[in-house]
């Protein structure tokens, strides 16, 4: 075997390790979700006793579980931290990326410091302010405290995608007579918007994925789909629900394995372009 | 209207607001965590029966932590008695920079070996970095059920091995079991850092050394290892931050009680604040704000973690913009990076 032969054959060895290793404990979940509970321990690699009754008993209500109101405030909570996250965040990493003015190295640094930020430091102060309001179990008290997070990292990766665009076409824009408003709407705005998208999808997996915050902060009411899915009871009171909760699990990560899928490209590149936390 | 005055004055109201949600939402709980902290407790007044504010405490709280300082209610100072939240402190500590080391070390080495295999050119790119992706966008709260259900009593670990090691109960096993679970969720993401500055290394600096007649290993601590260092640097940063505040693996694939053997400095925290001990556990919190920002200190000032993201920046792509850019990043390529 000729020395080029031997290393591509090492090369795609490799690639079929990374492979296994994103994609094996992932497959497994499906697997387990998929087969009757009686059978969850059966180490057979592919679907044996296929059934559907694990996502029955996930999406049941019956056992104090309500998943589908934990997928819905999930949504409600990601979306709107999303939402205020870009909104606000645009501004300044405009700023930011395109201005000069005194003071901008301490900004940066604020909005650095905050994305380094331990969320734990916040959740002592909070539980015990949002208890006196009473907000323990309302949207805000979750929204307000995964902002924390969401805004700086907004600023932070909308900085590095905005020092990249072609500025050339805003002077253009604003030689031939349109205000910095209108060159930043009409011109910037649409080729920067898969940047903007990039951040928002950024912004909206981390929320989706806050545990530690939502556990302390949400009743069951309020719950989103990381808590509901740490405390799961299961159709049978002596025997933990692995099936269950595989399913359960399977259904919370599909979405989100159908938009890695998609955004695969524009993900990577946010990731690395912010060089933005887990 | 392009003046700099002017600019000053736009960059103002655009970063205002930001500026504002931040100070609310990290700002004012903060200082209300430091002002807490400070805060003696409330007591029962003996000779009026009513509760009364605490007051001043001075460093109290802190030396509760730090040096397991307990006060009895007749105000007697003596080391806490075993229970007390104030004992688990130091060895939550530890385990918590152990996670840290072990979890980092792994990552960076495993993320090394991942960047360099998807560095090459070969089919399926696009189909590996999103297998590569899929660890990171699943919630960690997940990761730690399906994790927990792997190495269960009867899982496919103890099965495939032929063993039956309690995963979950034995000190050690608990801790491998986070270690591992940690590892398999982040060691992809730190690849794809390392994947992005691998990118930017210019491919005539390894053909000259080819031509020099350096090999393969020396290439990579010539070359590889120096240029990728800054974008290295900011992965082992920003993964060293987050595995200091460590929470959902241990607390959902293990227990959630501070004395579990896989117990971190922020399940104390909860665990105390639970307890309703506001003052204490501000105390704590900010022992970790302090302890975290330490660190980061140390890594961007002495180890050269540059996160301001000026170097290398004019490489990078955006998204839906390559092909424009192209062409301006094939003349920026002449260019020596810095």
């Amino acid at each position: 075997m000729s020395k080029a032969t031997r290393s591509m054959i090492g090369h795609y060895l490799g690639v079929i390790f990374i492979m296994f290793w994103g994609l094996a404990p992932f497959y497994w979940m499906v697997v387990v979700a998929l087969r009757d509970q009686r059978y969850t321990f059966d180490t057979t690699p592919w679907p044996t006793h296929i059934t559907l009754q694990n996502f029955r008993d996930a999406l049941a209500t019956d056992k104090g579980n309500d998943f589908l109101g934990a997928i819905g405030n999930s949504l409600i909570i990601s979306v709107t931290t999303t939402a205020l996250a870009v909104a606000v965040g645009v501004f300044t990493a405009y700023a930011l990326a395109r201005l000069e003015f005194p003071g901008k190295g301490i900004v940066t640094g604020i909005i650095l410091a905050a994305s380094m930020f331990p969320g734990i430091a916040l959740v002592t102060p909070l539980f015990q302010l949002f208890g006196d309001l009473n907000w323990i179990g309302t949207y805000q008290a979750m929204i307000i405290p995964n902002i924390s997070f969401a805004l700086p990292l907004t600023i932070y990766t909308l900085v590095s995608f905005f020092r990249q665009l072609p500025w050339e076409l805003e002077e253009a824009a604003r030689v031939d007579g349109a205000s910095r408003g209108q060159a930043f709407r009409l011109v910037l705005l649409p080729l920067a918007a898969p940047a903007l998208f990039t951040t928002a999808i950024l912004a909206f997996i981390a929320t989706w994925n806050e545990f530690m915050l939502a556990r302390q902060l949400s009743t069951t009411a309020t719950e989103p789909v990381t808590v509901a899915i740490a405390r799961f009871s299961g159709p049978s009171a002596f025997e933990y629900p692995y099936a269950s909760i595989m399913a359960a699990g399977a259904l919370v990560t599909i979405p989100l394995i159908i938009m890695v899928l998609i955004f695969q490209r524009r993900i990577v590149s946010g990731l690395t372009a912010g060089g933005v936390k887990a | 209207m392009n003046t700099r005055a002017g600019q000053a004055r736009s960059a103002a109201w655009l970063i205002a607001p930001a500026l504002i949600v931040l100070a609310i939402v990290i700002g004012y709980p903060i200082l209300r965590a430091i002002f807490l902290s400070f805060q003696a407790d409330r007591s029962l007044d003996p000779t009026t029966g009513l509760f009364v504010e605490g007051g001043f405490a001075g460093f109290d709280h802190y030396l509760y932590w730090l040096s397991n300082r307990c006060m009895s209610p007749s105000g007697n100072v003596s080391t806490c008695p075993p229970g007390v939240l104030a004992t688990d402190f130091w060895p939550a500590v530890r385990i918590t920079l152990f996670f840290t080391v072990v979890t980092v070390l792994l990552e960076t080495i495993l993320g090394m070996i991942m960047a360099l295999i998807m560095n090459g050119e070969y089919k399926g790119r696009g189909l590996v970095r999103a297998a590569v992706l899929i660890p990171w966008a699943i919630p960690t709260a997940v990761t730690a059920k399906l994790w927990q259900f792997i190495f269960a009593d009867r899982g496919i670990v103890n099965s495939l091995f032929d063993t039956s090691i309690s995963w979950t109960t034995d000190p050690w096993a608990a801790r491998s079991a986070v270690i591992i679970a940690d590892v398999w969720k982040t060691a992809p993401f730190m690849a794809l850092l390392i994947l992005a500055g691998l990118q930017m290394i210019p491919k005539d600096v390894y053909e000259a050394a080819r031509v020099d007649g350096a090999n393969r290993w020396q290439q990579f601590i010539q070359i590889t290892m120096p240029l990728v260092k800054p974008a290295l640097m900011v992965a082992v940063l920003f993964r060293t931050l987050d595995a200091l505040r460590m929470y959902d693996l241990p607390v959902i694939m293990i227990s959630s009680s501070s004395n579990s053997p896989t117990a971190t400095i922020s399940q104390l925290v909860v665990e105390d604040m639970r307890q309703n001990n506001f003052n204490s556990a501000s105390a704590l919190s900010t022992l970790i704000f302090l302890l975290i920002f330490a660190v980061a200190f140390i890594m961007i000032r002495f180890l050269g973690a540059d996160i301001s993201g000026q170097r290398g920046l004019k490489k990078r792509k955006v998204p839906g913009m390559g092909r424009r850019r192209k062409a301006a990043a094939e003349e920026e390529k002449q260019e020596v990076p810095a």
